[in-house]
């Protein structure tokens, strides 16, 4: 009895070591090692051996330091048992150099790198996501298939195609030059940014909140790389979106838009952090489409109502940085907004072939064509908007707008 | 590691011979012939002559099919390549995007095989 008792208690003192630290013990690993699978595969081993050593033996003082150390030596035999000298005779010397340190717990940070290796354009939008949640967030394999309706065993292969096209490809385990900087960083916050979106429209009771993990993410990037303004906008831009979740579903269960949501449940707390932080970046005077939408985002909250002239500036801005079709439907919603009904229908026609299977193509016609008093053609557009809705929520929203045209 | 830069372009997209835009084009591939031979990573790269060139084989039973034209007909045509030697891929995207195919067609980028590992 006391034994299990012991060894359930092991095992919860490694998951939080784990939950809190794989990050890192990943990041160290694989910057030493070379190798993404060797990395994860020592860790798993040194895992199974904390379970037993620390059974018996009880925690060591620095759980990190035994789990890095054990882990290089399972990478050691690993590499040993296949015969790969030079490799081999590389990480020896580097378990000699890491066991001679005075401090072997103090294990250096190099989530960085991690993060830009799994965030690399070359790879898949969802492999990087996939990638990062495993790596970074220490999700399992089975918790990011579950947040991505995949089963296992196909985010499993995903997973393991990536590691090995980083491996065979030559993807580099490392911080990017100065030239590469901006595009490489915008390929990190936009996964970081996917994250967060996913967890957003999520359904609610998902055991794992990937709202929480990307603003983790941002957070961490944020003190890894300080004064990048980017970054700043990104975690603005989160922080403000966060602040209205428990706003942005009405007790219907409908999905309702900042302009006309109960202000009362925002939290005041994310939204001040927020508007700190995009001020901060604003006044790094290096403008990005991060920061663009987190000023945006903060124009919505504006009070009593949504600055709408300021809104249609910074699409327009926006629209300078990046210019996409799904940019082009917010701006003309803002021009819209702004009295310029005519200009907004002219740019949504322009879109209709792009965006036909795009739902909040339809969404943005529909609430456009009503501003004009083109009711018949706003009703057309709704159905087709409910047609394509991805969820229960939006649907009873674009219900509701349907209902209210009459 | 070595990378083989695949160049692929639409036969409309490539400037017209005899144009300034085709002498400035070919220019810019003997700029970076060069540069890639100054910076030691150079194995090798030709241009290729027009997809209607192409002759493909195959053996199927013990027997030679011998086709006219290219393995696919696509829209963009392989017209070229260069084997470089680089330390990681994003060196190697560094030199992709100055190969002037980049600006009116596609580089594929692919690590060659190393059967010494």
């Amino acid at each position: 009895m006391a034994a299990a008792a012991q060894a359930i208690a092991v095992s919860k003192a490694l998951e939080a070591v784990l939950r809190q630290d794989r990050g890192r013990l990943m990041a160290a690993l694989t910057y030493r090692l070379h190798s993404f699978q060797l990395a994860e595969d020592a860790l798993q081993e040194a895992s199974i051996s904390a379970l037993v050593h620390w059974g018996r033996e009880g925690l060591p003082q620095s759980p990190q330091g035994w789990l890095i150390r054990v882990a290089f030596r399972k990478a050691l035999d690993q590499l040993r048992s296949e015969g790969r000298a030079s490799e081999r005779d590389d990480a020896m010397q580097l378990v000699n150099d890491l066991l001679g340190q005075d401090e072997p717990e103090a294990i250096p940070d190099e989530r960085l790198r991690l993060i830009f290796t799994c965030c690399h354009p070359a790879l898949e939008l969802k492999s990087r996501v996939a990638l990062t949640l495993r790596t970074v967030c220490g999700l399992s394999t089975g918790e990011i298939a579950r947040l991505f309706l995949d089963n296992e065993a196909t985010m499993g292969q995903r997973l393991s195609r990536a590691k090995t096209k980083i491996a065979d490809a030559g993807i580099a385990y490392a911080v990017p030059p100065p030239e590469q900087w901006d595009e490489r960083m915008q390929a990190v916050l936009t996964t970081v940014y996917l994250i967060f979106t996913t967890g957003y429209t999520a359904a609610p009771g998902e055991p794992r909140d990937l709202c929480g993990e990307a603003l983790f993410l941002a957070r961490l990037l944020q003190a890894l790389s300080p004064e990048q303004p980017e970054i700043e906008g990104a975690l603005a831009l989160m922080l403000l979106t966060e602040a209205r979740r428990a706003a942005r579903i009405d007790a219907q269960g409908a999905t309702v838009r900042p302009a006309e949501q109960d202000r009362q449940r925002w939290n005041r707390e994310q939204e001040a952090e927020g508007r700190q932080l995009l001020e901060t970046a604003l006044r790094r005077k290096r403008a990005g489409p991060f920061q663009v939408k987190a000023a945006i985002s903060a124009c919505q909250m504006a009070e009593p109502a949504p600055d709408w002239p300021q809104i249609l500036q910074l699409y327009t801005v926006l629209l300078t940085l990046e210019p996409t079709p799904v940019v082009r439907v917010n701006h003309a919603v803002a021009l819209s907004e702004n009295g310029h009904g005519a200009a907004a229908l002219a740019t949504l026609d322009g879109l209709r072939d792009t965006l036909a299977d795009f739902q909040p193509f339809h969404a943005a016609h529909a609430a456009v064509l009503a501003q004009a008093g083109q009711v018949d053609a706003a009703r057309g557009a709704y159905v087709k908007a409910i047609a394509l809705a991805a969820n229960e929520n939006d649907r009873r929203f674009l219900a509701g707008r349907l209902e209210r045209l009459g | 590691m070595q990378y083989m830069f695949l160049l692929y372009s639409t036969p409309e997209a490539e400037p017209t011979y005899g144009t300034p835009e085709f002498q400035a084009m070919m220019a810019d591939f003997a700029a970076f012939s060069e540069k890639a031979a100054a910076d030691g990573v150079m194995r090798g790269g030709e241009g290729l002559q027009g997809v209607d060139t192409a002759t493909s084989l195959r053996v199927r039973g013990g027997k030679v099919e011998t086709m006219d034209g290219p393995f696919a007909e696509t829209r963009e045509h392989l017209g070229g390549y260069y084997l470089l030697d680089l330390p990681d891929l994003d060196t190697a995207l560094r030199y992709a995007a100055q190969i002037p195919v980049a600006a009116f067609g596609t580089v594929e980028v692919r690590p060659v095989m190393d059967y010494n590992l």
